[in-house]
């Protein structure tokens, strides 16, 4: 018996594989929809709710929801791409993301998503919120004004890392990323090479002395907007 | 038929907005043939003449001599436009807002390592705008038409957004010119 399904989205059928998400599925079929806490290489985990999309008229997290036979979903639409900038704008207001001086200006995918979602300025009032910044360690810092609180650091140190150097502490408004540690960020078994590193989306962990190495222009989403690599596969899946 | 009137102010900003709308180059004189400058740095014309289609504000508002700026404009104006991040964001200047502002004057005028001030006093003339308790973006404080994001925004986003505007025609900004940084 053959494990693919058929399902469609935005009104296209597409083949899927039993047992992917709709992320993944719409992934390799070369549809791109919009995600945060998302990685490939890690575990679904649901929180962002930037990939929401609508599965036979319900609100589902793509990155959590598995394909099944002739599901309907709908992504690319002007309510949900609304639902998405808002989410969005929501956490520029919450931290303060000073674009202008960030090391990861052109990489980070809170701003690139921001570009793709057209977010001129944020329909929310600024909080303009204190937080603290970690400079202990001799080759990373964490910089807790522009965390988005996606938990790729706390997933990746523990899924792909096999540590456990972050963790959530606090709820709501109050909610942060920690350390494993008594003192600070240079008192736990963090490494310049851990994935936990190169995984956070925006700017709040990076590595020391290795800032605006590439310049204005030639930065990863300087002329492509996010998504592209993903929607380029379409082509190939046409032909193919 | 007259031409259309632009007006710019720079409120707590660095004039950095300013300098990309003259980075438009040669592209200056259409716009001069295409719009007269009311008040605005570029002339120095303090008072308005009278009623401009198009006001472009640079930098957020710091202190009251901002906020009473940025409502002239808006009484005088018919479409008023955040340019940069600190008219949208509030910018660098933003950079205090979480920190009481008695903390910041005393670390300006008092405790600094640098600070020389004999009289030990924090200026408190009636010749200076009073400061706000934090710097506000623009939208916060008057309704804002429009959105040019960018530190600064680029000479081309400058040009194509008030080309637009004047032509009365969709803004169709294209994805390199829309930046944060």
């Amino acid at each position: 018996m053959s494990d693919k399904i058929k399902f469609t989205m935005d009104g296209v059928e597409i083949e899927a594989t039993q047992g992917q998400t709709i992320m993944q599925a719409a992934d390799e079929a070369g549809i791109y929809i919009p995600r945060l806490c998302a990685h490939k290489d890690l575990l679904p985990f649901g929180s962002c709710r930037v990939c929401t999309v609508m599965v036979n008229d319900r609100p589902q997290a793509a990155c959590t929801q598995p394909v099944s036979p002739g599901m309907a979903v709908d992504s690319e639409t002007p309510e949900l791409n609304d639902i998405r900038r808002s989410i969005v704008e929501m956490l520029f207001v919450e931290g303060n993301h000073y674009c202008a001086f960030c090391e990861k200006s052109g990489n980070c995918e809170l701003q690139a998503l921001g570009y793709r979602l057209g977010m001129l300025a944020p329909r929310y009032p600024y909080m303009f919120n204190k937080h603290d910044v970690d400079a202990s360690h001799p080759d990373i810092y964490i910089d807790h004004n522009r965390c988005i609180l996606c938990g790729r650091c706390v997933r990746s140190s523990k899924e792909l890392d096999g540590k456990n150097v972050f963790q959530f502490v606090g709820r709501g408004i109050h909610k942060r990323v920690a350390f494993n540690s008594d003192t600070d960020l240079s008192g736990t078994d963090v490494s310049v090479t851990d994935r936990a590193i190169e995984n956070c989306p925006v700017g709040a962990i990076l590595k020391k002395r290795s800032a605006y190495a590439v310049p204005i222009g030639k930065r990863k989403y300087d002329s492509q907007p996010i998504g592209s690599d993903i929607e380029s596969r379409k082509a190939a899946v046409k032909q193919s | 038929m007259a031409k259309p009137k632009i007006a710019t102010a720079s409120l707590a900003g660095c004039f950095g907005c300013h300098m990309s709308l003259l980075d438009i180059d040669d592209r200056i004189l259409k716009l001069v043939e295409l719009v007269d400058f009311d008040k605005s740095p570029v002339d120095d014309i303090k008072k308005f003449t009278g009623r401009c289609a198009v006001g472009l504000i640079e930098g957020g508002c710091c202190n009251e001599e901002n906020v009473h700026n940025l409502q002239y404009f808006r009484e005088n104006c018919d479409i008023l436009i955040s340019v940069g991040e600190c008219a949208i964001m509030g910018g660098i200047p933003a950079m205090r807002n979480n920190i009481p502002l008695k903390e910041c004057l005393d670390e300006a005028y008092l405790n600094g390592p640098t600070v020389y001030n004999p009289s030990g006093k924090i200026p408190g003339d009636k010749e200076l705008p009073l400061i706000l308790d934090r710097v506000y973006p623009c939208h916060e404080v008057v309704k804002m038409d429009y959105y040019l994001p960018g530190c600064p925004p680029p000479a081309d986003l400058l040009w194509q957004a008030l080309v637009a505007l004047l032509e009365n025609k969709p803004m169709d900004l294209p994805y390199e010119v829309i930046k944060y940084d």
